[in-house]
């Protein structure tokens, strides 16, 4: 039997693999990839997220893990540990309020941040399938599946989404993709050929989200569409997709990004902390939900 | 069911193995990981590789171009094509200048609509492949004007990727001359910059236009992008930090939406010695002219985008125009 017919070695103890999507760069996939992983593990689910953004990766930076290293158990890669839940209390039903959140990069491999990856697909797709292969999500533990596991993506519908799409095909049930698009007319028609891609691989569409949407003066509290508006919506209802909803632009976001500490010294809190107090979190707990509400089958029988 | 996945024609008769250096690299049959791959003695069988065979061509297609600018960004949604598509209508109003601007962003070609050309379809002709004319002096070529429907995906790897980049640097007929071909590239640092550059270095390209957004997640990509020029030796012309600053139309109130937290393309320019050729505000009028196609300089000539936008346009005529070789005596 042909070995690649199996699913890949890594995905064995994940329950649900959701992909972040969008035809267009600068969207805000990453940040929508980071407020997905935040509200998920604020329901108390074991989260994971996997960049294949090869040539930009933005997600250490986004966790504020820049600094840290990927390191080799006999098992594999372990992720970088982005919160940890030990210290938490148990709630009522005997769970942790909050799960456990962790992410693999290839900005973690690389020497120095500025360097540049320049490598074409054959490089690419090769490195894809050894994240999918090698990484050890939750400590390989079967007992303590994963319950998510997000992969953000680069723009584009090349080598990184034909290779992921490849890998995944054996990996059946995946729950699908969220597709990110902000609202004016030049990105989503980069976004039509993503739903279109995502149709040709069988990924389903979990639904649309409009980043970017409207923009609230801090001065006069006048709401003013940078980006136009309303273009998300109008793509869900001409293809038929659910639209998930809107997220405004929030200046205090980015930073947010920039305050946050790993380590928690300096009085500088961690991002799920700071993220408590965020106006986007009621909005991305509210999209988040609409995903959850589809109760789409684990990948593991149990 | 499988599904279905169009895949590049390639002459490999196998997949790639793991570290496969690329069968058109300089290792393609050497590397280590070639050792066992079925594809080995294919790829090794093309050694000596010697100049493309194209070369010539492409050469002599680009060398009545006098100045070839390349729009560059390590990150997404920047603005790149929203400046190509300023810096074509800046050029173009000058109607004595001839223009040309190629799209090379293939899963995600954006400046047919900024220039309001989509739906046009090119022609093919003894002479080459015609660009789309926008203006009597400014013409555009695109993926887009190739697509059965203008929302297929383009699935493509990126040896089939270059193929097409290679058949619009030597198939498409500009005209006898042009005094600027504008290059709009795809986000990143991968197949479509490799082969661009590569297919361009003996005609030589007078420099690339880097875009960033102030904040430091966009920083981070352009810092890469920036070592890739130095690595392919190709002069950075300037940096234009876009999306700096919104001025609210109804209070006037300036707010920084992408904050600059690490000093913004100011302070990256300084650090890594490019010139810094001006911030271009927010402006949600230039969204909107770029979804309709209209050129934002005809309506709104005096707003504080346009003016930026003409001032780093003439920062970056001045950088290739003036030739310090022709000022020595």
């Amino acid at each position: 039997m042909d070995p690649a017919q199996e699913a890949p070695k890594s995905l064995s103890s994940v329950r649900h693999i959701i992909l972040i999507l969008s035809g267009k760069g600068g969207v805000g996939k990453s940040s929508v990839t980071t407020q997905t992983a935040l509200s998920l593990v604020n329901e108390g689910y074991n989260v994971g997220v996997l960049d294949i953004d090869l040539t930009g990766p933005s997600l250490p930076r986004m966790f504020g893990v820049e600094t840290k290293q990927v390191h080799q158990s006999s098992a594999g890669w372990v992720p970088v540990s982005i919160y940890n839940n030990s210290a938490d209390p148990v709630n009522e039903n005997g769970k942790k309020t909050r799960g456990n959140l962790s992410l693999m990069s290839l900005g973690f491999l690389l020497g120095n941040r500025n360097n540049s990856v320049v490598w074409r697909g054959p490089k690419k797709t090769a490195m894809i399938r050894q994240f999918l292969k090698d990484v050890v999500w939750n400590g390989g533990d079967s007992n303590t599946p994963l319950d998510y596991l997000l992969i953000d993506t680069p723009p584009g519908t090349s080598d990184e989404h034909i290779a992921i799409a490849e890998e995944l095909r054996y990996a059946q049930p995946i729950d699908g993709a969220i597709i990110v698009t902000t609202p004016q007319q030049v990105a989503t028609a980069d976004v039509r050929k993503e739903i279109n891609f995502c149709r040709k691989v069988n990924f389903d569409v979990l639904g649309v989200v409009e980043n970017m949407s409207g923009f609230i003066c801090p001065h006069c509290a006048e709401c003013t569409n940078i980006f136009s508006s309303g273009g998300g919506k109008q793509l869900s209802e001409q293809l038929d997709l659910t639209f998930l909803g809107n997220i405004p632009i929030d200046p205090t976001f980015v930073e947010m990004i920039e305050n946050q500490d790993n380590e928690e010294h300096d009085g500088k809190k961690k991002l799920i902390d700071l993220y408590d107090t965020c106006e986007l979190k009621p909005i991305m707990k509210n999209i988040v939900e609409k995903v959850l509400d589809k109760n789409l089958p684990s990948r593991l029988s149990s | 069911m499988a599904p279905s996945i169009e895949i590049a024609k390639t002459q490999l008769t196998a997949p790639e193995p793991e570290h496969c250096p690329g069968p058109e690299s300089e290792q393609a049959g050497k590397d280590d990981a070639c050792n066992g791959c079925a594809n080995q003695d294919i790829c090794a069988s093309q050694i000596p590789k010697g100049p493309d065979p194209d070369l010539p061509q492409i050469n002599k297609r680009l060398s009545n171009i006098d100045h070839k600018i390349l729009v560059l960004s390590g990150k997404g949604g920047v603005g790149k094509s929203t400046f190509t598509s300023m810096l074509a209508w800046a050029l173009a109003a000058d109607e004595d200048i001839e223009v040309g601007a190629m799209d090379l962003d293939i899963c995600g070609p954006s400046l047919p609509r900024m220039l309001g050309a989509e739906g046009e379809s090119v022609h093919q002709s003894n002479s080459g492949l015609s660009p789309v004319y926008v203006a009597d002096n400014l013409g555009l070529m695109s993926i887009s004007f190739m697509l059965p429907d203008p929302d297929s995906a383009v699935i493509w790897r990126g040896a089939k990727k270059n193929g097409l980049i290679k058949q619009f640097l030597k198939d498409v007929n500009w005209g006898e001359r042009l005094d600027y071909l504008v290059v709009d590239t795809p986000p990143g640092t991968s197949d479509e910059h490799l082969s661009v550059t590569t297919y361009m270095k003996e005609v030589g390209i007078d420099g690339a236009l880097i875009v960033t957004t102030p904040q430091e997640v966009a920083l981070l990509d352009v810092r890469k992008e920036i070592d890739f020029c130095r690595k392919a030796n190709i002069k950075i012309l300037g940096l234009v930090e876009n999306m700096s600053g919104f001025v609210c139309p109804n209070c006037k109130g300036e707010s920084q939406i992408f904050k600059a937290t690490t000093g913004g393309g100011k302070k990256l320019c300084e650090d890594l010695k490019i010139p810094f050729l001006g911030a271009v505000p927010l402006d949600p009028r230039i969204g909107r002219a770029c979804d309709s196609g209209e050129c934002f300089f005809d309506s709104y000539a005096d707003s504080p985008a346009a003016t930026a936008i003409l001032d780093v346009v003439d920062a970056l005529r001045d950088q290739v125009e003036i030739s310090l070789e022709k000022l020595t005596i």
